[in-house]
């Protein structure tokens, strides 16, 4: 035994051991979200069966099962169940119902025998809707103005028709919404800060009623396009409504919906598994790139993505060049000493401080200090409405870039402090000056380990949470923080965000089990993400060290 | 100028038919408190191989860092004395120390290439001239890699990374470079002892040829490389010039034992 422990063996074994269970633990985690995630975009079957009431009545139910677990007798006891025989456990199934603005809640627990007579129906049908949630049911007639149009074998090719048509209607909705009509709106708003930037320069009575005469005008002439505008909406939103769909739930109870509330429709019984397949694909395609709806609690999470991206690019760019000539002057200029023994081991440890930290002192500093500044200095016909005196992308990404900075510092440092000295020599020997030396040789060769530096800081910006939720990050932005209009990235929007969306559906969700398998995917999107941004960084890195093979790192 | 000299009233050297390029003038180096260099006064003719050898931590590097003022990079380093580079003293206050290494070029002991392409490592000191026409830089690299004997293994991947040459060839690679701006003196700090020897031997030849062209001044561990290459030798001991006379003599006749010593591997 002494032998073996001198061979050093069960040192291998030790570090093996430790290795296999950090990859059981990240195989199983992210499995784990995959798994839960992913199947939420499955189209299951739909189940109809006999639910008995707890009066006797027997009520039909039209269901997608989710999940079974056993429960102890004296937990439903406790809650007031009634149970037959004196099993200690007993099954129970969650099951999906929909039709919120039939039974008030879309998920149902059911004990296993008061749940009789499973069966498929085949012309069942799952309506996701704009409003109310998903419907399950069974079609009936579409209608036309109240005229029935189409029924039976007939009405799922002209519900598809119809639906494609309304669809399209909408998408011209919304985009005149948020196109035209906003931009009517903010040229309302130049308008009146027009105003108020010439009053707050003190012109005289006779300039200000000039511009009021020509701001008059402008402002009939923009009320006309709205009102033109308006108009048009509403012709389109009749058409929208013109047709609907008469459906009926599964316990007989007869619905009209309007196509213009139906996003999407599909009969999960009838269909095979490549066609179930490529719906799911087409499910994930619209989570990924879909605005969310009914608070976060459907649709997608393209603003999400989106503004962790902006979030994280922006951040990159301010942090890198403050870093790296941070640790320039730290390696190559500053005198050597206590003072800066001093300084170097306050960078290391500002790593250390709590991210939460960062977010208040983001919010005191940048926010109100910095921002309100800001704000009375050019932007002070809006006061006392803020621009940047408020949250928004801008301080957050500089709040991270504060937060990661001591990562891009030390990395830095340590990729100068590796540059071989005989190179600076070289340079040094054919007439360079220091700093010449330093950007014409020392600096590129010292971009692997920047790269190094930005790599870990993208991750850890990309997941950060806490701080962001004081300084630009909210549950739901109106726009997203990148657009066509002037000047392109507008720095003071809030924006959303994949770490604080996955707070945000997972804690303050009013509908739990709705949200449960969009935070599963949320949290897969944003593992994702971070990982996909890691990689781009590390692609770029391997290129940049390919190309100063040998003496770096 | 002297033409006859007495150094540390050890050695005679005619000097009476060279030209004097460098003259060393009560030179004495510290680090921190202790003293590398006692009192060196030597002359360094023009357009000749002058060679230091001696034991390690003699002082033979340090002294050829003097010339191109490398060891005002060591902060502990403190200069008393003077060098004289064609009359002018280099350590005068005046005197810009990036056109000094102008003048005066160095190669290292390991090969130090840039980490860029093989061109732009003989044009790099062109362009902190500010020279970057096209024409000039291109005539340049193909003169300064023909002068360093290399132009044929490379001109057909100038633009690839030079860390692609072998050891020997970015060594001349190096030289290349250093030749490429003209200097006037070229400092070698042992310059192939990183090297095999058929890159050694190109290396001398090299030396031979540019001899016609720069002062050249080389330390070195190998003392016949020494004899091979240079027509002069000074041997250091302890930071003093023990003695300083033309190479044949030197391997044939030394005038001081512990040179003989040395020279036979008695010591060192």
């Amino acid at each position: 035994m002494r032998a073996w422990f001198k061979t050093g063996t069960p040192w291998i074994w030790l570090n093996a051991g430790a290795i296999a269970l950090c990859l059981v633990m990240v195989i199983g985690v992210l499995g784990l979200i995959a798994v839960q995630g992913g199947s939420h975009f499955w189209p299951a079957d739909l189940q109809q069966v006999e639910a008995t009431q707890a009066d006797g009545s027997k009520k039909t139910l039209l269901a997608e099962h989710v999940r079974t677990e056993q429960v102890s007798r004296v937990t439903l006891q406790d809650s007031g169940v009634a149970v037959p025989g004196d099993a200690e456990f007993y099954a129970r199934h969650l099951l999906k119902l929909a039709n919120r603005d039939v039974y008030g809640r879309d998920f149902a627990w059911f004990l296993e025998h008061d749940l009789t007579g499973w069966t498929k129906p085949d012309n069942a049908i799952v309506i996701e809707r704009r409003e109310w949630g998903n419907f399950q049911g069974f079609p009936q007639q579409l209608l036309q103005q109240d005229k029935v149009v189409a029924e039976g074998e007939a009405l799922w090719p002209a519900l598809q028709a119809a639906m494609s048509r309304a669809n399209a209607l909408q998408d011209q909705i919304t985009d005149i919404e948020k196109g035209d009509i906003g931009k009517i709106n903010k040229a309302l708003e130049a308008l009146r800060l027009g105003k108020r930037t010439l009053e707050l320069q003190g012109a005289s009575a006779a300039e200000i009623s000039a511009y009021t005469q020509q701001a008059a005008e402008d402002q009939a002439m923009l009320d006309a396009q709205y009102a033109e505008l308006q108009q048009k909406l509403e012709t389109l939103s009749t058409e929208a409504k013109r047709d609907s769909l008469k459906v009926v739930t599964a316990e007989g109870k007869e619905l009209t919906i309007s196509l213009a509330n139906i996003v999407h429709a599909h009969m999960p019984n009838q269909m095979s598994l490549p066609e179930k397949s490529v719906h799911y694909v087409g499910a994930i395609w619209n989570f990924l790139s879909d605005d969310p709806r009914e608070a976060n609690t459907e649709g997608g999470i393209f603003p999400a993505i989106f503004g962790t991206i902006t979030m994280v690019i922006l951040m990159s760019i301010i942090v890198t060049p403050f870093g790296v000539l941070a640790a320039i002057y730290l390696r190559e200029y500053a005198k050597q000493g206590t003072l800066l023994k001093i300084i170097r081991i306050s960078v290391y440890n500002l790593a250390g401080v709590p991210s939460i930290v960062y977010g208040v002192f983001g919010l005191g500093f940048f926010v109100y200090i910095m921002g309100g500044n800001i704000d009375a200095l050019f932007y002070p016909e809006k006061l006392p409405a803020p621009t940047f005196g408020t949250p928004g992308l801008f301080w957050a990404s500089l709040t991270l870039a504060l937060l990661t900075l001591p990562v891009v510092i030390v990395s830095t440092e340590e990729g100068l402090s590796r540059i071989p000295s005989t190179i600076r020599m070289g340079s040094l020997a054919l007439g360079a000056t220091k700093s010449e030396t330093l950007w014409k040789v020392v600096v590129p060769l010292a971009t692997p380990a920047m790269m190094t530096g930005l790599i870990l800081s993208i991750a850890r910006a990309a997941g950060e949470v806490a701080p962001l939720m004081l300084v630009g990050v909210v549950k739901l932005a109106p726009t997203l923080p990148v657009d066509g209009t002037f000047p392109f990235v507008h720095l003071d929007q809030k924006i959303m965000h994949l770490g604080f969306h996955v707070y945000d559906v997972g804690f303050q969700s009013p509908n739990v089990e709705a949200s449960r398998p969009l935070l599963y995917a949320t949290a897969l999107v944003l593992v994702v993400l971070i990982v996909v941004l890691n990689m781009a960084a590390i692609h770029l890195r391997n290129k940049l060290r390919e190309k100063y093979r040998g003496e770096s790192d | 100028m002297t033409t006859q000299q007495t150094l540390n009233g050890y050695s005679e050297l005619n000097l009476a038919d060279e030209k004097i390029k460098l003259e060393v003038k009560d030179l004495r180096l510290y680090y921190a408190e202790s003293q590398a260099l006692k009192t060196i006064n030597m002359l360094i003719p023009e357009k000749r191989v002058t060679a230091f050898i001696g034991p390690s931590g003699c002082g033979k590097s340090t002294l050829l860092r003097c010339f191109n003022r490398m060891n005002d990079l060591v902060d502990i380093c403190r200069i008393e004395g003077q060098i004289l580079l064609d009359g002018q003293n280099i350590y005068d206050k005046a005197v810009d120390v990036a056109e000094l290494r102008r003048q005066v070029g160095m190669v290292f002991q390991k090969p130090n290439p840039f980490p860029k392409t093989i061109y732009e490592n003989v044009a790099y000191g062109l362009r902190l001239q500010g020279v970057n026409d096209r024409r000039v830089l291109d005539e340049v690299v193909e003169t300064s890699l023909k002068g360093a004997a290399l132009w044929n293994e490379v001109k057909d991947r100038l633009h690839d990374n030079a860390f692609g040459l072998s050891g020997g060839q970015q060594q001349r690679l190096v030289i290349a470079r250093a030749i490429a701006i003209e200097p006037e003196v070229l400092l070698l700090d042992e310059p192939a002892s990183a090297l095999d020897p058929i890159s050694t031997l190109k290396i001398e030849e090299l030396i031979n040829e540019l001899k016609d062209r720069y002062t050249i001044v080389i330390v070195t561990h190998n003392m016949q490389q020494a004899a091979r290459v240079s027509d002069y030798t000074a041997f250091m001991y302890m930071g003093n010039l023990v003695e300083y006379a033309a190479t044949n003599k030197m391997f044939t006749n030394p005038s001081q034992q512990q040179t003989e010593d040395y020279i036979t591997g008695r010591f060192g």
